[in-house]
């Protein structure tokens, strides 16, 4: 089973990469682009077979060692 | 005084702490790999600068979740004293021994340059050698030093006078221009409740000798030297 | 993979018609694909500087204090306290402008590697790098990478980077160049060789895992860019600075013991030309299974395997009965360690993998039998003459203009981005002194350090050219009262098969070894970068010069800063000569002439006198003059100590502006003594003014106050970048 977390920065954090992401699309001619913001994407294979369970443990890994929740919050989607 | 330093993998200026810790203490600081970190007996722990696994993942974040933190909370739950600087501060941060945070530098580029430190607080076991509002200068070499915390923790570290150092001009300003790395009011040093353990992103320890251009940063090693586990 | 050997894939591998029949005769049948491979890399002429090595070996190599010349992974010289320096400079050319980041960061790997192979603790980085025209927006990404590359790796493994230059040219437009230097600091009596020894020892593999990273970066780096250079992205590796720190500390901690026979880093060519290498040199067989290689993919090919260049990995020979001892430390720094081989009485490389010969070459002719070739050489014409050169724009424009070109405006942007206080013994950070000085741990003694080239200089005579960079190289180490000792030259030069081209490299090794000769400095390592051009535009020659020096006391170094009071004093002849100066390039628009003349004589004797004037504790601050001439000098002596200078002759834009070579502005605070020893030396010296002030004040023109010339200084790099 796969596990896919996706860790952000928190909205009240300053993302500088993604601002800086932002002026270069801009410069490129990309008009119509709002705020962007920039994180990254964690992918797990785990050999739990129950989706609740390993999501679960998903979980407990972003929350101890894969975010870090004074800035960051996580998201994590089981898929097949 | 008794010093070791614990040395993850990836750490590098262990050697520069060390020779400034024997400068004023007069004697060497044990060198403690990580694995087999026994801090018995020692008055200070120091976490030197580097990056530990690689500043993979986040700044100091595996080193935070290693075995060798046990031991090193176990010292501070026992009273002992203990040093972050710059991975050091950011593995101290990560693993909740300090508040908040070592976000990526706000202009996003690794910085080697020196800046100023403004003394914010002298009556500590860290900053005794220096006056409140001194100011002395440190290099500093990070790429993640922008220090964050949220505003209610801001205010409570400043209720609480837990900000040990701030970026300031040479005359002691604290303004945006002297804020290189773009830290929450200007914060590059901060203290435990318990005054024990302090974390700050430069490295005083690469100007201990006037042959490097000074010896500003020789007072914190010297307060050092005297301090011992009541 | 299984591909049909013949002639036509042997073409695509980068053999000629003529290397294949080669091939033919040693192996007697038909190469396998892994065989041709290992042919292929090992006849490239990155390993095999088979186009250079006729020349290379007519430089000076010797002198008393060196212990290893040319031929080892590093140069070694004694510089005392029972101390050896290691040090190199290698180029990283053709990756670094497919993908900056990585190509500079494996850059900076490589030669760190090179370096604690032979058992030294790297103390400090440098770097040459060529890019071109500021106004592309290539250059810029190009910068913008190398640096954060370069950067990046330095400062995670924690060796400070203390120095180097920087040029802008549109000859390097499509073919920047990173030429990166380690130095590291070995027991002198404990220097670690590659030759093998022992038949039935084990071969040792250490570092990361084998993946498919670089295949073929050896022949891409012997070969031109064409457009499409883009498309080979994949063979461009990708740097682990922490894994190298991890092989640094676990090497030498093997290295403390008597465990290690030979050891050599994989690089260019990995396992093939590390293994070839380490058996050629030991006269012995080896025998690699690769199914023991610790491998990062799965289903890769012994060609794959033999080909990859995978960063961080190296490749030893050990005493059978440490071997456990040894995989106790690469345990405890959490790297792979396994035995992939033996060393054989057969004479031949065997490779097997999964049962199956892959490979089985007879070592001596792959080595005897490399081909050699003496390519027609064409001379480059002498300049002519320059004649008179008007000043259009006077005295202070000039100096305003110049500070604030790209050649000489402030690198303070690059060097704020590298760690250089790590390891606290930096005494002269980048830009405060001519040469960095770094401090021995431990000691009082001191290394001077330096990278020096003047690519427009080798263009327009590259024999005059390769000398300037030698010497250029020992002055700097001069101007801060260090004994120059050795260099290491990283040739980069375009397609050697044009003649005009090997003529180049021809005239700037003569060049090189005449000052090599007369100043006592010999070549003690190297590289070659040939094929930099990008269809059909050259670079400038340029045969980048690491030097390095000795300070017996860290202490009487002296930087650039002056101070109130001081007098400054001229060191040597002044003509004015503008060919080639930055000055006629920037202000005239002009790039012609032939470069400044060099009397080698008059060079050693000035330098050694102001080296002498140094090390009595006379000076406080010294520069050479070089890159935009006199009146640039000052002003960066001005800048540096932030105080002003009044000087006091009248000169036109050639007094101030040539650059006359053999010359230093010394600050001292006895400017009649120095006169008197000058004198004595038999050395052409002038008071030319007072350190005082705010500003630089000169008869005849309104004063430039130093916040004015710091403005225009600092502009260039954070205006571009930010």
């Amino acid at each position: 089973m796969k596990a896919e977390v996706t860790i952000m920065l928190k909205a009240g954090v300053l993302d500088p990469q993604g601002k800086a992401i932002g002026q270069a699309l801009h410069g490129l001619g990309f008009a119509g682009v709002g705020e962007v913001r920039q994180g990254k994407i964690i992918q797990l294979e785990l050999a739990e077979t129950d989706p609740a369970k390993a999501k679960a443990a998903a979980e407990d890994m972003a929350r101890k060692l894969l975010a870090n929740t004074v800035i960051e919050s996580f998201k994590v989607e089981i898929k097949p | 005084m008794k010093a070791g330093i614990v040395v993850f993998p990836g750490i590098n200026r262990e050697r520069d702490m060390a020779i400034a810790l024997h400068a004023s203490t007069g004697r060497a600081p044990a060198m403690l790999w990580h694995k087999d970190a026994d801090l018995t007996g020692l008055d200070l722990v120091v976490i030197p600068g580097g990056f530990s696994y690689g500043d993979y993942l986040r700044c100091g974040a595996m080193a935070a979740q290693s075995p060798a933190m046990a031991a090193i909370r176990a010292h501070v739950a026992r009273g002992g004293y203990l040093l972050g600087v710059c991975n050091g501060f950011q593995i101290l941060t990560e693993a909740g021994l300090l508040p908040g945070a070592l976000l990526r530098n706000a202009g996003l580029r690794f910085l080697s340059m020196d800046c100023h430190l403004r003394v914010e607080r002298a009556d500590t076991a860290f900053t005794n050698r220096y006056r409140a509002g001194e100011v002395f200068r440190a290099p500093m070499a990070h790429g993640d030093g922008n220090y964050f915390a949220d505003d209610a923790t801001l205010d409570r570290l400043e209720g609480e006078n837990l900000v040990a150092l701030r970026y300031a001009t040479a005359e002691g300003a604290v303004t945006p221009d002297a804020n290189f790395n773009g830290a929450a009011r200007n914060i590059a040093g901060i203290l435990s409740p318990s005054l024990r353990v302090m974390g700050l992103m430069p490295h005083p320890e690469d100007l201990v000798d006037p042959l490097m251009g000074g010896t500003d940063g020789k007072p914190l090693f010297d307060a050092l030297a005297a301090l011992e586990v009541a | 993979m299984a591909q049909q050997v013949n002639q036509a894939l042997a073409k695509q591998f980068g053999l000629s018609a003529d290397e294949y029949g080669r091939v033919l005769a040693i192996m007697g049948r038909t190469p396998s694909f892994t065989e041709l491979g290992v042919f292929s890399v090992m006849w490239s002429e990155h390993c095999s500087y088979k186009s250079s090595r006729v020349w290379l070996k007519t430089l000076p190599t010797k002198a008393p204090w060196v212990i290893h010349g040319p031929g080892e992974n590093a140069g070694v010289v004694d510089i005392g306290d029972g101390l050896a320096a290691v040090f190199k400079m290698e180029s990283h050319n053709h990756p670094s402008f497919i993908e900056p980041y990585s190509g500079a960061a494996t850059g900076v790997g490589g030669i760190l590697r090179d370096v604690f192979t032979m058992g030294a603790r790297p103390v400090a980085n440098l770097n040459a790098l060529r890019f071109g025209d500021p106004k592309l927006a290539v250059t810029k990404r190009v910068v913008d990478g190398v640096v954060r590359g370069i950067g990046g790796y330095g400062n995670c493994v924690g060796v400070p980077t203390v120095g180097g230059e920087v040029n802008f040219h549109p000859a390097y437009n499509g073919n920047p160049l990173v030429n990166a230097m380690t130095v590291g600091i070995a027991d002198r009596n404990k220097i670690f060789l590659s030759a093998a020894a022992g038949i039935g020892n084990p071969v040792v593999y250490v570092g990361s895992k084998t993946g498919r990273d670089g295949i073929h970066g050896a022949t891409m780096a012997s070969t031109s860019f064409e457009k499409d250079s883009e498309e080979k992205r994949p063979t461009v590796q990708i740097g682990d600075p922490f894994v190298e720190k991890l092989l640094i500390e676990a090497c030498l901690e093997l290295m403390a013991t008597d465990a290690i026979i030979a050891i050599q880093d994989m690089g260019a060519a990995g396992l093939t030309s590390s293994s070839v290498e380490m058996a050629g040199k030991g006269d012995v067989g080896i025998e690699l299974d690769l199914d023991h290689l610790p491998q990062r993919e799965t289903e890769m090919t012994a060609y794959e395997m033999m080909l990859s260049e995978s960063q961080e990995r190296m490749l030893m020979v050990l005493r059978p009965d440490r071997q456990e001892m040894a995989r106790a430390i690469f345990a405890k720094w959490d790297l792979d360690f396994a035995v992939i081989g033996q060393l054989t009485d057969t004479g031949h490389i065997v490779v097997k993998h999964k049962g199956v010969v892959e490979a089985d070459i007879p070592l001596a002719p792959l080595a005897d039998q490399a081909p050699l070739y003496h390519r027609p050489t064409s001379e480059t014409p002498k300049p002519a003459a320059l004649g008179a050169v008007a000043d259009p724009v006077g005295l202070r424009t000039a100096l305003l203009t110049l500070l604030a070109c790209p050649d000489l405006a402030s690198r303070a942007w690059i060097w704020d981005q590298y760690d250089s206080t790590i390891g606290g013994q930096t005494v002269k950070r980048p830009g405060a002194a001519d040469a960095a000085i770094v401090r021995l741990d431990g000691h009082t003694r001191a290394l001077a350090l330096t990278t020096d080239c003047t690519p427009r200089y080798c263009q327009a005579d590259p024999e005059l050219g390769g000398m300037q960079a030698v010497v250029e190289a020992w002055r700097n180490i001069t101007a801060t009262g260090g004994k120059p000792l050795a260099i290491t030259d990283n040739m980069n030069f375009a397609n050697p098969e044009k003649p005009e081209i090997m003529g180049q490299f021809a005239a700037a090794i003569r060049g090189m070894a005449a000052a090599c000769v007369a100043l006592d400095f010999p070549v003690v390592s190297g590289n070659v970068s040939l094929y930099n051009e990008t269809e059909g535009q050259p670079i400038l020659p340029t045969p980048a010069i690491g030097g390095l020096g000795v300070l017996e006391d860290a202490a009487q170094a002296v930087g650039q800063a002056i101070a109130p009071g001081q007098t400054l004093v001229l060191i040597g002849e002044t003509a004015g000569w503008l060919g080639q100066s930055l000055w006629l390039r920037e202000i005239a628009g002009r790039e012609d002439g032939p470069p400044p003349p060099i009397d080698l004589t008059a060079e050693r004797r000035n330098g050694d006198f102001v080296r002498g004037q140094i090390l009595s504790g006379a000076v406080r601050a010294c520069h050479d003059v070089s890159d935009g001439g006199l009146l640039i000098a000052v002003a960066e002596m001005a800048l540096a100590g932030n105080t002003g200078v009044a000087l006091n002759l009248t000169g036109d834009h050639a007094f101030w502006f040539g650059e006359d070579q053999g010359r230093y502005v010394l600050a001292v605070d006895n400017a009649a003594a120095t006169l008197v020893a000058a004198t004595a030396a038999g050395v052409p010296a002038a008071i030319i003014g007072t350190a005082q002030g705010q500003g630089l004040t000169l008869p005849g023109i309104d004063p430039i106050s130093l916040t004015e010339a710091r403005a225009a200084n600092d502009r260039f790099f954070p205006a571009w970048m930010n």
